[in-house]
């Protein structure tokens, strides 16, 4: 493996013990329910930040739209997953399919209309008359189709559904989906360069996000889904049960604390299967001749580029394989959750702290990818619990009932954001490559490519 | 012998792992023209910038009126008397003819007005197009106002970087008169230039540079005359 | 050399100039489409016939109605988000990199003029009609210029000294941001705060009413005049700044053309400092002139961020006027794409039933991004023919 080879063999492997051992240790001092929440996020987390990695690692593109293809991969999990609502179908579901085709038919003619016309005074005005005009007539069809579906019993539905699949199938669906919009977006701006491309991209999930907030027939929006069914048994159909209660009574623990341990155990098992086929998926990828390319025009753009490279088309690839990997994360994050809400997607959680991981593990290795995965998120839940306490120690000298105490209290799990900045900014001063840099390769990606060129 | 003014001596650079010049010498004295020409690749441009302190020397040194300047940073060397034009971007696009100048006496602002009228006198553009963004004046004014902008900082050393490129036939001719006027004001001229037959007619003295070496030295007229000269680097 | 580690490169051949060679054409200004102007004419003609009915009342009406609610929000949102966008354009211009945490930056200053605000009521102090915080507003810039040069001292100025490409600076700023962040919600906390005090209205809906007897009224918040007084006069200063003043030249020349500047002798230290110390007073501004139009949110300051990007973008990134531009052009679209247009209309003679709202309210943000896209798309260098990077 050349994740371990060279000097590196001794470094991941005792990053991993150290990682393994914070576990254990969170296991032993909190408790082992924590500890294995805390695993089922960091395997989610790991999986996000190989996306991340394959696109600025291998590719070397400034994506920041990682919350907008995270909620993707939440979306398909609620339309693969949520029973269908015949109601809604009958009652919008063709005024939505009339809007779908109207839109369609918009784009379509506006695109006709922007190479057919040549005279430049004209194209304008022409394009514009009919971009009104075919959003006036799909929103025609569209206004009362929605207010139709979310009529329907709206406390409980509201919403079209979805096709009553098992979920698991939805990380597959998850990462389709993700690749299918991220080939669209990756079309229109993937001519961008890294800072443009970071802000059109940022921009792009926040859109994204927008419409899953308020589009209420299509998820029910903030009124979140909250019914996903499960790919693990149930915590109370597990204590429910003789053979369960003996085990738990053999361990020596509570039936329903045993429970909770072993459904968490078993997400932890699907999830880590994940993460171990798509770290081999990717290893497979970085060290094939198709990554050995990417490496080439992601070192030196023009130089690939005059060899008669597609560059364009090849970032779109990685773009693409990139944002499925996240979207997978994104519908496993929402199985476990066992809702969708579309407002807790921010881009801090979702795309920055995912860029951190990356960074601070090591661009362009996949190990160092998953293992800024286990440690940022590590360090991010315990921060959370790290900062009050924290707060207590140092303000034990003030009074109960101080009111600059009390204000600290309050906002003591803020000192996340804080912490995470910091060591963001240390890890790219002290170790500009990351925790575990990139090996294979001479040349590093942007982060690392400091002083100029000789002329 | 006293040193000359200006002196690159045994100057060892290059970039990288490839060295470029290996011991090459490049002197010149006030109120003359010194030019540098030779083949592609011979390492003129090099030189020049190994002199103005661009590159960092692997062996010899620079001295500027006897003091050994060779550790000085570039922007020191400007303060210390050296001009520089480079070959290309050497305005300031975005800014006036005149705040081009001015930036060019940043160092130094004291009688900015009479230092701009002096130099309006050499080139009269930079009157007529005073108020004009750099950025929209043609390749020749351009290297017109690159020029003005360098002697802003009223060098002792004058040094062009291949002035002559992009600049149109007639007014090569022109440009070349206006840098003989300015060395006949006693400063000292070092001009990197691939157009050698036209430079080496108006230098006071000629280095011709083949790999990284000197290959012949003279005054621009005896190298014009040289045989050896005329056949291998001016067609005959 | 000075600095052996760092060869100071050739200014010929350094790829940040290499950059600048597209600006080596004259930079064509843009300018409105004849057949916009015509189109305006038109639509006006055609609006004053059909309200002829109701006679000149109901057009005046309509307008009185877009003022209202399009154009008044417009002009002080746009000031806001130009104030921001010219913050974050000189950044870029100077530095070469856009800054993300320029909207934590904002939320920053406007948090220390918050807490000097309510020091300075506390101490019985206030600026009559005008609300407190202008007094307060010294005391937040000074903070928010300490934070940005600790940031430079402590993070950037190392990476500038090795020239490092602009990414290196972008996940710089991402860890800015989070510090940022961090330190607003440490001090202030996360929740809403409202600190406008004074005088609200300059005059109300019921006072226009009462004055012009028409049905629809007009009202003027105090802040929405001091926005737009206070953005005025910081842009004036801006530009005579960049324009008049030998600083100001070295900036714009820096910004031009970065080893040619160290040629001429400016001091890229003292050219960075002062950026920052602009950028830092600007942000505060805008910020402070924000919170006190709406309200003072942690979170909404980094959701400002995109629009101020859209806006830098849309002018032109690195044009000081492209941001002012921008800032109005986004700000504009974002209130009138999403303005229910149906009383409107029924001045005008077309009653209607739908809202006649082109996108709804919850999309004004994407509003901004719709329009950065489709400009990044076909005019890539904005309005202003800005710097591509």
């Amino acid at each position: 493996m050349t994740v371990n080879a060279g000097t590196g063999m001794g470094k991941p492997f005792w990053l991993a013990l150290a990682m393994a051992m914070a576990l254990v240790a969170v296991g032993v001092l909190q408790s082992w329910n924590v500890a294995l929440a805390i695993l089922n996020l960091q395997l989610i987390s790991a999986v996000m930040a190989l996306g991340v990695n394959i696109q600025w690692g291998y590719g070397g593109l400034f994506n920041f739209g990682i919350m907008g293809f995270t909620a993707l991969g939440g979306l398909a999990a609620v339309l693969v997953a949520m029973p269908p609502v015949p109601e809604a179908w009958a009652a919008g579901g063709g005024g939505m399919a009339l809007a779908a085709v109207t839109m369609a038919g918009t784009a379509a003619a506006v695109w006709a209309l922007h190479r057919l016309i040549k005279v430049k005074a004209l194209r304008g005005p022409a394009v514009a008359l009919v971009f009104v005009a075919g959003l006036a007539l799909t929103r025609w069809f569209y206004g009362p189709s929605v207010a139709a579906i979310e009529a329907v019993d709206s406390s409980v539905t509201g919403f079209l559904g979805g096709l009553g699949l098992p979920i698991i199938l939805s990380w597959l669906a998850g990462g389709v989906l993700a690749a299918a919009v991220a080939w669209v977006i990756g079309r229109i701006t993937l001519g961008l360069q890294s800072d443009y491309l970071a802000i059109a991209t940022l921009g792009i999930s926040a859109a994204l996000v927008a419409v899953l907030r308020n589009e209420d027939w299509l998820a029910r929006g903030v009124k979140n889904v909250t019914t996903l069914p499960r790919p693990v048994p149930y915590e109370q159909d597990l204590h429910g049960q003789a053979w369960f209660i003996d085990l738990a009574g053999r361990v020596g623990m509570e039936p329903s604390l045993l429970s909770g341990i072993v459904v968490k155990a078993l997400y932890a098992l699907l999830f880590g299967v994940v993460l171990l086929v798509l770290f081999w998926l990717s290893h497979r990828a970085l060290h094939s001749p198709w990554g050995r390319m990417m490496r080439a025009i992601r070192d030196n753009r023009d130089a690939a580029e005059a060899m008669g490279k597609d560059v364009t088309r090849r970032h779109l690839q990685v773009f693409v394989l990139g944002s499925a990997v996240v979207g997978i994360a994104g519908a496993m994050l929402v199985t476990l959750n066992g809702q969708f809400t579309p407002a807790s997607y921010a881009p801090f959680r979702y795309t920055f702290l995912i860029w951190v991981m990356v960074i601070v593990g090591g661009s362009g290795n996949n190990g160092g990818a998953v293992l800024g995965g286990f440690l940022v998120w590590f360090l991010w839940v315990q921060a959370e619990v790290g900062g009050p306490w924290l707060i207590t120690a140092l303000t034990s000298g003030l009074q109960e009932d101080s009111p600059l105490r009390q204000h600290l209290l309050n906002v003591a799990p803020h000192t996340r954001q804080l912490l995470m900045g910091l060591i963001l900014l240390v890890v790219l001063r002290l170790s500009p490559r990351g925790l575990l840099p990139e090996q294979s390769s001479k040349h590093s990606p942007g982060p690392q490519q400091i002083g100029t060129e000789p002329s | 012998m006293p040193d000359p003014f200006l002196i690159g001596e045994t100057i060892t650079c290059g970039y990288g792992d490839t060295t470029i010049l290996h011991g090459c010498t490049i002197s010149v004295e006030k109120g003359e023209i010194a030019v540098i020409v030779g083949p592609n690749g011979a390492g003129k441009s090099t030189a020049m910038k190994a002199v103005f302190g661009l590159l960092t020397l692997r062996g010899g040194s620079v001295r500027l009126g006897g003091r050994d300047i060779s550790t000085l940073t570039p922007p020191d060397r400007v303060a210390a008397g050296m001009g520089f034009v480079p070959q290309t971007n050497n305005v300031f696009p975005s800014l006036t003819v005149r705040e081009n100048l001015e930036m060019g006496a940043y160092l130094r602002p004291h009688d900015i007005e009479a230092r701009i009228e002096q130099l309006a006198g050499l080139f009269p553009i930079l009157q007529e197009r005073s108020r004009q963004p750099a950025g929209e004046l043609s390749g020749g004014q351009r290297q017109q106002v690159a020029v003005a902008r360098a002697m802003m900082t009223q060098p002792k050393v004058l040094m062009l970087d291949e002035p002559t490129a992009g600049v149109s036939p007639i007014l090569v001719q022109e440009l070349f008169a206006r840098i003989q006027e300015i060395a006949a004001a006693g400063i000292a001229v070092l001009i990197v230039e691939q157009n050698a037959r036209q430079a080496l007619s108006l230098a006071d003295k000629g280095f011709v540079l083949v790999q990284g070496k000197n290959r012949f030295t003279g005054t621009g007229q005896d190298l014009l005359n040289d045989p050896d000269v005329r056949q291998s680097f001016l067609g005959g | 050399m000075k600095q052996p580690s760092h060869p100071r490169p050739s200014p010929v051949d350094s790829k940040v100039v290499g950059a600048t060679a597209e600006t080596n054409r004259p930079p064509r200004p843009w300018r409105p489409p004849w057949w916009m102007a015509v189109g305006v004419a038109l639509g006006l003609v055609v609006l004053a016939l059909v309200s002829r009915e109701g006679g000149g009342v109901n057009l005046l009406n309509a307008l009185v109605r877009f003022a209202n609610f399009v154009v008044i929000p417009g002009i002080s949102y746009g000031s806001q988000l130009a104030l921001g966008a010219l913050g974050v354009t000189l950044i870029y211009a100077v530095m070469r990199f856009s800054d993300f945490a320029h909207g934590d930056t904002m939320a920053f200053g406007a948090m220390g003029v918050i807490l000097t605000t309510r020091v300075l009521q506390g101490m019985g102090i206030s600026a009559g009609p005008l609300p407190t915080a202008l007094l307060a507003l010294p005391f937040g810039i000074l903070g928010a210029i300490t934070l940005a040069l600790v940031f430079d001292r402590a993070v950037y100025r190392f990476y500038r000294r090795q020239r490092a490409a602009p990414v290196t600076f972008v996940i710089a700023s991402i860890g800015a941001l989070f510090v940022t962040n961090g330190l607003v919600r440490l001090i202030i906390g996360p929740g809403d705060q409202r600190f406008a005090d004074g005088v609200r209205f300059i005059f109300r809906v019921q006072e226009f009413k009462e004055m012009t007897g028409l049905s629809e009224g007009l009202a003027l918040r105090t802040t929405q005049v001091i926005t737009l007084a206070v953005a005025v006069i910081v842009v004036l200063g801006l530009f005579l700044f960049l324009n008049r003043t030998s600083l100001g030249k070295a900036m714009r020349a820096y910004a031009d053309n970065e080893d040619l500047a160290l040629l001429s002798g400016i001091n890229p230290e003292r050219v960075a400092l002062w950026t920052w110390i602009i950028a830092a007073t600007l942000a505060t501004i805008a910020g402070t002139l924000y919170g006190l139009d709406k309200s003072f949110k942690p979170f909404t300051y980094f959701q400002l961020l995109l629009p101020i990007f859209a806006s830098a973008i849309v002018g032109g990134i690195g044009k000081p006027l492209g941001a002012i531009a921008g800032g109005f052009v986004v700000a504009f679209s974002e209130i009138a794409f999403t303005y229910p247009y149906r009383k409107i209309l029924g001045y005008l003679g077309f009653e209607t039933d739908s809202l006649v709202q082109l996108l709804s309210t919850d999309y004004k943000f994407a509003v901004s991004f719709i329009i950065l896209v489709v400009v990044l798309i076909w005019r890539p260098r904005g309005i202003f023919q800005g710097r591509l990077v």
